[in-house]
């Protein structure tokens, strides 16, 4: 029989101090029962002595001291598991809110889980089509990889990361896969567009849906991801299967973090965020993966909004510090009507090298990437020199890389939401691109891909003439 | 050793009463699973410990073991290819045991007891010997001897030492000392924070060559020498630092994942065994210990991981090798430091870190150097640091960055802007600098080329010229330029994007040699020499400006290293090309002038 507890000092904020305890491990699961009846679950923060600080996830709003009562269940937070979650909708707290069933546990796995062992990782590099042009043939995406968008408030990430769960394949293999969908603090009508995007395509009987939404418990959500994740693990490592983790909003999930630390009183770190916000967001972005001998993989996609659209706000730095690139998403570029809006110089697949190439989508592939790259950027510095001394002064090949820019994001970047592009197609539009300019200029890939390549483009070049 | 009790638990920092036996920095097994923790304060009887794992699940009342040692490192054959997490248990053992995922509590022996080694013994029976000396050596891998030294404190007349089949812990070597006779293993300890003694430090003055044309031409690191490499994410710094450790023609390479990703990690492990040492023709990994303390492992023993990978490589040092040791990234050490000072409830410094920052900072630098280590005659070993930086935003008025800037003397500033255009390694040539300059002219002129400080001195100012025409181009336009200033752009082009431009992943321009390095600096020069002179004979910009030669200069860094003679005939074509075009203009003007 567990002992309850009557003595609460102390409730502030969404913390709750209670005296006199014993036996009171860190971490440990907590729950609260008021006076009528209402539960609340926490964890402990800290226990000190005889007295036990106590984080509540539903928040504090009817707790009082004298009659509340505590129990301190001897286990951290645990989840449920079992083959039957796909398919299901969960709260944050993984309780089914979708009418279903109870999940009946095959399996019940402490969500905070442990470090993967770097020894037993296997590297990603097997490529995952999305179909998107400035992700497929700039920024590729591999199984196991982290590669979060970075956008802001009023464009269109959900689009994107929708656009990306619905067009992802391997392709040559018709493994299982399974999406898992994490909200943190989104709105109804954002969760909805998932639900039906995931619904239209039927993707929704392979998906386990987790939402904290934005009238939801905000301190839940420190839990919701790992809750995620864990159920990732479950279907990656223990069934075998490839997951795609979409988490969002990481913003949410980063301001409710504060919001306990604030309430601790403990030394801020840089606006206000925790010092210790880096190694919490790894514990959560490091669950990504692949494991050595096992066929499954983690693949994540969280996305962030950047308060401000500020690349350097505490948020989306130290996650660009942990995860292997980013996406990030231009309004520029949205208001141009370029769709997806993704400002392709900044953004970045640190484990693109590994993904591309001979056997794994075409040997010209790295060095279409790196010229496109290159022409763009100095496209993009002759559209700035533009602006100050008026297009007839540039050079006449800055001319040249001034509308290839142009072209380039009219037609490379922006594709729609429902054009997808195979990687084939994808860097035969490179190639038409860059067959405007002379071959001296091509400095970036090598003279055995332009002779093989470049010659049909320049032809049907000259052909049209 | 009575025993202590948990009293309060606080993320990774334990508080535990009854500990009035304990010194400062000793390590302590926590609770009965056994985590391992380390002292950092002590008031009374009661204890601050830093535990090195997660402490879920730890509470009052739950035991704390002394062991009333300092947090050592085990050192001995069978460092070399292990990879270890911050407090040295070896990852690949700990995988045999708990299987993927790390648990908390595994102990693990840091070095394999039941492997037999095949030792030769170098010194005699009836030698005289002190600390330092080479008793015998060991086979480690292909590229390494491990050199089996008298352990510190030892001095006497060696008494029994026979070559043979040993295990590291069986005595290979008796030692008649003044207090009697010392057994000698093949394996030592040595407490992490404490830095390993030598006779004395010397000028660090010889080349470490990395093959990165920008390092080595204009940035110039020496062995023995200290460099850091700040930069925002995306800038390639793991880049950088996996080329180092790669191509840097050290002897020994330690290299430190310090709460970074652990795919990265990954990649070192399955890339190093296949790629091959330029020098040694071994494969890298015979040369490398790895270090892997990633983001999401304990933030503890990522405080301590730079500890156990400067002490592994100060105990290869004394052997007489070159070691480099790589840390990636600083920041994360400088971070875990912060954290645990927070829970300590120190008084914060700049920006939240604890006000020893600096001083952390500098002891670890200092650690590196040229010494002469400790024999009886005379033996040198080089120790290079090179560490990443990640600072906020990029930002390099971050303490971290400004605390190591006034330590190393090399500075790698990597900057957003090129790598945005993909211009790896994205080091500016306008920020960075080194200090070796000086200390390693001789070397440079040895080993590189007689003329190579002139050569460097000449390009570096075409690229300075390039930022200042840059600035006039932005307001006028380019076309006001004089010719000649239009000839700098284009070399100056040519020496970024053809010289200072290198693809890590490309199989030939992932290293290139000193000797090739030069070549091709000089062939730009050459081109920009010959240019000049031919518009001085009165051949317009425009058709110097399009000569064919330059897409083959742009070519020359993907020619294998063994076929050095196209970089001639560039050469060569370059100047018949200019003759051509020389002749053409002088005979027009002769016309002109009837």
């Amino acid at each position: 029989m567990q002992k309850e507890y009557l003595t609460i000092k102390d409730i502030y904020g969404p913390l709750v101090i209670v005296e006199g305890v014993e036996g009171v491990k860190y971490e440990e699961l907590v729950a609260v029962e008021l006076k009528n009846g209402d539960k609340r679950t926490g964890k402990v923060l800290e226990v000190d002595g005889d007295t036990a600080m106590i984080q509540l996830f539903e928040g504090t709003t009817g707790v009082d001291i004298y009659t509340s009562r505590v129990r301190f269940l001897g286990r951290g937070i645990q989840i449920a598991l079992s083959e039957d979650i796909l398919g299901r909708v969960f709260d944050g707290m993984a309780n089914p809110i979708d009418d279903g069933p109870q999940i009946i546990a095959e399996k019940r796995i402490d969500i905070n889980g442990d470090p993967i062992n770097p020894y037993a990782r296997d590297y990603p590099e097997e490529f995952i089509q999305t179909g998107i042009s400035s992700i497929d043939g700039l920024n590729t995406l591999v199984r196991g990889q982290k590669l979060p968008i970075f956008s802001a408030s009023g464009l269109p990430h959900n689009r994107l990361a929708a656009q990306i769960a619905r067009q992802a394949k391997v392709r040559g293999s018709g493994e299982g896969f399974a999406v898992v969908f994490a909200a943190m603090g989104i709105t109804f009508e954002e969760a909805n567009y998932f639900i039906s995007e995931f619904n239209k395509t039927g993707a929704i009987d392979r998906s386990v849906l987790f939402l904290n939404l934005a009238n939801d418990p905000a301190l839940e959500r420190v839990a919701t991801p790992r809750m995620a994740l864990t159920a990732a693990e479950y279907l990656a490592f223990d069934k075998g299967m490839h997951v795609l983790v979409i988490l969002t909003d990481m913003t949410n999930y980063c301001e409710a973090l504060r919001e306990i630390s604030a309430a601790r009183k403990e030394i801020p770190g840089r606006r206000g965020y925790p010092g210790y916000l880096y190694t919490d967001l790894s514990t959560i972005y490091e669950r990504a993966g692949k494991i050595q001998g096992k066929t499954g993989s983690i693949t994540q996609i969280p996305i962030l909004t950047m308060p401000e659209d500020d690349k350097t706000h505490p948020i989306p730095d130290l996650t660009g510090y942990i995860t292997e690139g980013q996406i990030i998403l231009s309004r520029v570029l949205y208001r141009k009507n370029v769709l997806p809006p993704i400002d392709v110089l900044p953004s970045l697949s640190r484990l693109k090298d590994k993904g591309m190439g001979k056997d794994k989508t075409r040997e010209d592939h790295a060095d279409v990437n790196n010229q496109l790259f290159a022409a763009y950027a100095r496209g993009k510095e002759a559209q700035e020199l533009a602006v100050i001394l008026g297009e007839a002064a540039l050079s006449d090949i800055d001319k040249m890389f001034f509308d290839f820019a142009n072209t380039f994001e009219m037609s490379y970047v922006s594709q729609g939401e429902y054009d997808d592009r195979s990687i084939e197609e994808t860097l035969d539009l490179g190639w038409k691109l860059l067959s405007v300019f002379p071959t001296g200029e091509l400095k970036r890939i090598r003279a055995e891909y332009l002779k093989k390549y470049l010659p049909k483009f320049k032809k049907e070049e000259a052909a049209a003439d | 050793m009575k025993q202590g009790v948990i009293i309060k638990v606080s993320g990774p920092l334990v508080v535990a009463d009854n500990m009035s036996d304990s010194k400062m920095f000793d390590v302590v097994k926590v609770s009965d699973e056994g985590l391992i923790g380390e002292i950092i304060e002590l008031h009374g009887d009661k204890a601050f410990i830093q535990v090195y794992e997660e402490t879920g699940g730890i509470g009052p009342g739950d035991p704390v073991y002394p062991t009333s040692m300092p947090l050592s490192v085990e050192l001995g054959p069978g460092l070399i290819t292990s990879i270890y997490d911050g407090i040295q248990r070896p990852l690949s053992v700990i995988r045999d045991q708990v299987g993927d995922y790390i648990t908390r509590g595994v102990v693990a022996e840091p070095l394999d007891r039941s492997k037999v080694w095949d030792f030769t013994a170098t010194a005699k029976e009836g030698d005289e010997v002190e600390t330092g000396d080479i008793l015998g050596e060991i086979k480690e891998t292909v590229a390494v001897v491990h050199r089996v030294i008298v352990p510190h404190h030892v001095k006497g007349k060696v008494k029994k030492l026979k070559s043979g089949q040993y295990k590291i812990d069986d005595t290979v070597c008796e030692i008649e000392a003044k207090d009697g006779i010392k057994k000698i293993t093949m394996v030592q300890k040595w407490p992490v924070r404490v830095p390993r003694p030598y006779k004395r430090k010397l000028r660090p003055e010889n080349l470490l060559i990395t093959g990165q044309r920008v390092v080595d031409a204009f940035f110039p690191l020496a062995k023995g020498g200290t460099a850091c490499v700040p930069g925002p994410f995306g800038s390639g710094k793991t880049v950088i630092q996996h080329q180092l450790a790669k191509w840097a023609d050290a002897e020994i390479i330690v290299y430190i994942g310090c709460g970074e990703r652990g795919n990265e990690m990954t990649d070192v492990l399955l890339e190093f065994p296949h790629l091959k040492d330029p020098k040694s023709g071994a494969t890298l990994i015979n040369r490398t210990v790895l270090i892997a303390n990633t983001s999401n492992m304990p933030v503890a023993a990522r405080e301590a991981s730079v500890y156990t990978g400067i002490t592994i490589a100060e105990y290869f040092r004394d052997m007489g090798y070159s070691v480099a040791v790589m840390a990636d990234s600083t920041s994360r050490w400088a971070e875990a430091m912060r954290e645990i000072s927070g829970r300590l409830e120190e008084m914060p410094g700049e920006e939240g870190y604890p006000a020893y920052l600096g001083t952390r900072i500098a002891e670890f630098y200092e650690r590196s150097g040229r010494v002469s280590v400790l024999c009886s005659g005379n033996r040198e070993g080089t120790l290079s640091t090179i560490g990443a930086v990640s600072p906020p935003g990029g930002d390099l008025s971050d303490p971290v960055v400004q605390a190591t800037l006034r330590v190393v003397k090399v500075f790698w500033s990597l900057e957003d802007k090129l790598a945005f255009q993909r211009h790896f390694p994205a080091i500016s040539w306008l920020n960075s600098y080194s200090l070796y300059h000086e200390n390693l002219e001789e070397s440079l002129r040895n080993e590189v080329a007689p003329d190579i400080v002139e050569t460097r001195q000449e390009a570096m100012k075409i690229l300075q010229e390039e930022a200042e025409l840059a600035e006039i181009v932005k307001l006028v336009g380019v076309d006001s330029l004089s010719p000649a200033d239009r000839i700098t752009l284009e070399t100056a082009r040519s020496l970024r994007e053809d010289f200072l431009h290198q693809n890590a992943f490309h199989e030939v321009d992932s290293y290139c040699s000193s000797k090739k390095m030069n070549t091709m600096l000089k062939l730009i020069l050459k081109l920009h020499h010959l240019s000049i002179d031919a518009l001085n004979g009165g051949v317009p910009f425009e058709e110097l400006a399009k000569i064919k030669v330059k897409e083959d200069i742009a070519r020359s860094k993907y020619i294998p290293e063994d076929q050095s003679v196209q970089l001639e005939k560039i050469a060569k074509s370059a100047e018949s090309e200019i003759e051509v075009l020389k002749r053409m203009y002088a005979q027009k003007d002769v016309v002109l002038g009837f």
